[in-house]
Formats: C-alpha cells, structure tokens, sequence
C-alpha cells in the first residue's frame, strides 16, 4: 500500500480555495461578493507560500494585502456601492470575446508553462526561517531599490493625499 | 504524487487568466483594480515557486515583498482616484467616464 502523505493533499485544498475564490472575483455580480472572494484569494496565495518555504513572505502577505489592501478595497467598495447597480449588467467588452481571449492565452501560456524544460535546481530549500536572509539581502544587495521603494511609497502617500483633497473654490 | 514546479505555476496560471477576465469585462473600476490585484498575486506565486524549486538564495522574495510593496501604493493611488472619479461622475461605470471620445 503506497504511503499516504498530507502535503499534497494540503495543497490541493489551497490551491482549490485559491482558484475557487479567484473565480469568485472573476464571476460575482455583486462587487461586494467579488471583495470578499479577494479576501479568500489573498489567504489561499498566503497558505501557498508558507508551503513554497516563504514564511516571511506569507506574514507579509496577510498583514498588508489582507489587512491593508484589502480593507482599504473594502472602504471604496462600500463608499461608492449603489444598490442600483446589481441589475446593471457588468459587461464592458461581453462575455464571449473575453472568455476567448482567456482561452488563448492561457492554451499559449500553459504550453509554454509545461513544455519548458524548468532548470529545477537539486538544492531542496528546507524550510528555515527566511526572515534574517530577507533582512540582510535588503540592506545588502538590493539595498538601492528598497531606497526606492521607501520613495515610491512617499510619493504615492502624497499623491493620495493630494487627489482626495477637495478643492477650495 | 510530489507536489512539483509545475503545480505552482498552473495556479499560478489560472488565478492570471481569472485577474484578466476581470480586467476585461468588469465595469465597475474598483471590479478593474481588484482584477490587477490578482494578476500581481499570480506572478507572487510563480517569483516564490522559482525562489523555491529553482535557486538557492532568496532573490525571489525579496521581489516578491517589493511587488507586495507596490501593490499597496498602486490601490492607495487607484483607490483615490477611483473615488474622485465618484465625486465627479455620481458612478464608477467606466462607460461613463468616456466624456474625453468625440
């Protein structure tokens, strides 16, 4: 009797819960429905790259998709929510051109996904806490474009700040 | 069955494919945004399976906090604009904001 392992078993389940609720997103009426699968979405991806050996990446995840991205979404969802527009039909370039687009280029992308002859190193990473290495890799190697990061994220501070202004007429 | 690259990139796949059919036929703006969001998810997974399976160091997690990072800055700003546009227009339906085609 071949042995019976969890893992794949596990990631499976998260990997349904992730593709089931992106498909949530994708194909609710409501955009309040579409919110909350998002939600469902960004924790299935985080139980993903805990399993991919990424345990800073998923707390980071969580903590800012989730609880910053996420509600924030929530915020303009139910600030500009009219009750109107559920009847509204939520179609801009029609269901049938866009399911085509979909299915080429994911028949052209999945080809080239499987085909590819993957350069699959024999370093299994194990999973060690990824925390330090993260650390020091952003003050060391890319310690230019987290420099940058920190004045991207000024500007776009700024730049909210100065588009939800009101104008003093 | 080994839980393998492969795996993590057709995940991958489907969640982009899904973010592209919501970018394409959703009208409202924030359904737009939310469809970027999953399209950023998407290539976060395959940056973390590569990290995985194909290298040694930690290179794609550090891109895959700054695609988090940029994620966040790009619906702040998206998110502003979105609800200027609802100061403005008394909806957020796309096909309403056409004003600027002859």
């Amino acid at each position: 009797m071949s042995e019976f392992s969890l893992a794949p078993l596990l990631f499976y389940l998260i990997a349904a819960i992730t593709v089931v609720s992106a498909g949530g997103v994708a194909f609710s009426r409501s955009i309040v429905y579409s919110a909350f699968s998002l939600m469902g979405t960004l924790l299935g991806a985080a139980g993903l790259y805990v399993m991919l050996a990424a345990d800073f990446v998923a707390v980071i995840q969580v903590l800012i998709y989730v609880g910053g991205i996420l509600v924030l979404t929530l915020f303009a969802v139910m600030l500009t929510h009219r009750i109107a527009d559920v009847r509204i039909s939520n179609r801009s370039v029609g269901g049938l051109p866009a399911l085509l687009i979909i299915a080429f280029v994911g028949l052209v992308m999945g080809r080239a996904v499987l085909g590819a002859n993957w350069h699959v190193a024999d370093i299994s990473n194990p999973p060690v806490p990824t925390t330090y290495a993260i650390g020091n890799g952003f003050l060391t190697d890319y310690v230019l474009p987290f420099e940058l990061a920190s004045v991207v994220l000024l500007a776009a501070l700024i730049g909210a700040v100065v588009l939800s202004r009101k104008e003093l007429r | 069955m080994t839980i393998g690259l492969n795996h993590y990139l057709i995940v991958s796949l489907l969640v982009f494919l899904l973010g592209l059919y919501c970018v394409l036929t959703r009208r409202n703006a924030i359904g737009i945004l939310m469809g970027v969001e999953l399209v950023l998810n998407s290539a976060n997974i395959n940056y973390l399976a590569f990290a995985h399976f194909g290298s040694a160091n930690y290179d794609g997690q550090i891109f895959a906090i700054f695609v988090i990072m940029l994620a966040a800055a790009e619906a702040a700003i998206g998110l502003a604009i979105v609800l200027g546009i609802y100061q403005t227009f008394d909806t957020i339906d796309v096909e309403a904001t056409e004003t600027l085609r002859g």
